[in-house]
């Protein structure tokens, strides 16, 4: 495998996997029952399209496994975006609703990308990703349509999410190469298309889209440069591991 | 006592009480379930939601994970009609029509005994 596609599954897989442990992080204390199962589900949903990706990176059956618990923060390429503590209900919703129709579309793309395995994946993702924004977009239009303080919270987790979520576009080391082998069509044309997607439902839902220029993206996550979130992270979740670093088998 | 779950211990303790009445903007909605294209969709039981939107999100992550799923419905409970309990003695007849029991069929018998020799 070339470096470049490396680098690209690896921040791809990275964003999946961080995501699905900081949504996981809301597993027992979902706002209501039914909502904890669907949030539970989705972000072990992304946790398993990560453990995939990863398993392509290495045929070493460990390697999901090595990459997930035993690498530095540095040598991690995910955004900022999906760093960030789970917060309030309003501000996981809306990095959902702007994270998964990201993910959605770049599967979509994906789906006819050179690199065989990866668009063998791109299609058996398909379905969950059409769950998770089709649960995201009915979150969004209920809560902007909702009551005064419900427009106010997802309008202003609107405005504190959307730099973040450029973050997601940063281009990283070797994109020129995948672009010119026809393996993903670049991070600026998901951008586009993402930005396609979401403004009609953000219009829907009574929310007013900012600027879009005058916003800085959250870069440095595709180059290992992380948020101050990431490595406490990294600690909760390698507790165990790092409690029995000879374990032979979990 | 601390907790030995990390996120336990970040939860601040909420001061303001939030008053919700029973019912307040959410209804129960019925959850049916389809197996199959052309199969019929049985109740497989309910959902708490704001909207039929949303109960659906919810009877999709309650009830179809488990099994195969190709479609399911919601419906109000509200918009149920149904019989009293009271009334159930209007299911009841006055002379043996067993006849008329699908059980009854004598076809019936012969499948069982069928089904009992071909396990």
């Amino acid at each position: 495998m070339t470096p470049e596609l490396y680098n690209f599954i690896l921040k791809t897989a990275d964003d999946c996997f961080i995501l699905g442990h900081r949504n996981s992080e809301w597993t027992g204390f979902g706002p209501f029952m039914e909502e904890d199962i669907a949030f539970a589900s989705m972000a072990q949903d992304k946790i398993g399209h990560a453990w995939l990706l990863y398993k392509m990176l290495d045929e070493n059956p460990t390697a999901a496994e090595t990459l997930a618990f035993k690498r530095a923060e540095k040598d991690f390429k995910c955004c900022h975006f999906v760093e960030q503590p789970i917060g309030e209900y309003d501000f996981s919703l809306m990095r959902h609703f702007l994270f998964d129709h990201a993910d959605q579309l770049r599967y979509e793309m994906l789906m006819n990308s050179s690199f065989e395995p990866l668009a063998h994946f791109a299609k058996k993702f398909k379905g969950e990703l059409k769950y998770h924004t089709m649960h995201a977009d009915t979150f969004i239009l209920q809560l902007g349509n909702g009551n005064e303080e419900s427009k106010a919270r997802m309008q202003s987790a609107l405005n504190f999410c959307l730099p973040l979520a450029l973050g997601i576009f940063e281009a990283y080391e070797g994109e020129q190469e995948i672009i010119a082998q026809n393996i993903f069509a670049g991070e600026k044309v998901l951008q586009a298309k993402w930005l396609e997607k979401i403004s009609p439902i953000i219009k829907d839902a009574g929310l007013q889209m900012p600027d879009m220029a005058s916003l800085q993206a959250v870069n440095g996550g595709r180059h290992g440069f992380h948020s101050d979130y990431l490595q406490p992270l990294l600690k909760e979740m390698r507790e165990v591991v790092d409690a029995f670093p000879d374990a032979k088998e979990w | 006592m601390q907790s030995f779950d990390p996120r336990v211990n970040r939860i601040k303790p909420i001061e303001e009480k939030t008053e919700m009445n029973i019912g307040e903007a959410w209804e129960p909605y019925e959850v049916f379930h389809q197996k199959k294209r052309g199969d019929h969709h049985i109740h497989v039981g309910s959902v708490h939601a704001p909207n039929a939107a949303q109960a659906l999100l919810f009877a999709k992550e309650q009830y179809g994970r488990r099994q195969n799923c190709v479609n399911m419905w919601v419906v109000k409970t509200a918009d149920v009609t149904q019989f009293q309990y009271d009334d159930a003695d209007i299911f009841e007849t006055a002379i043996d029509k067993e006849y008329r029991e699908a059980y009854g069929f004598k076809v019936r018998d012969k499948i069982n005994a069928y089904k009992k020799a071909n396990p």
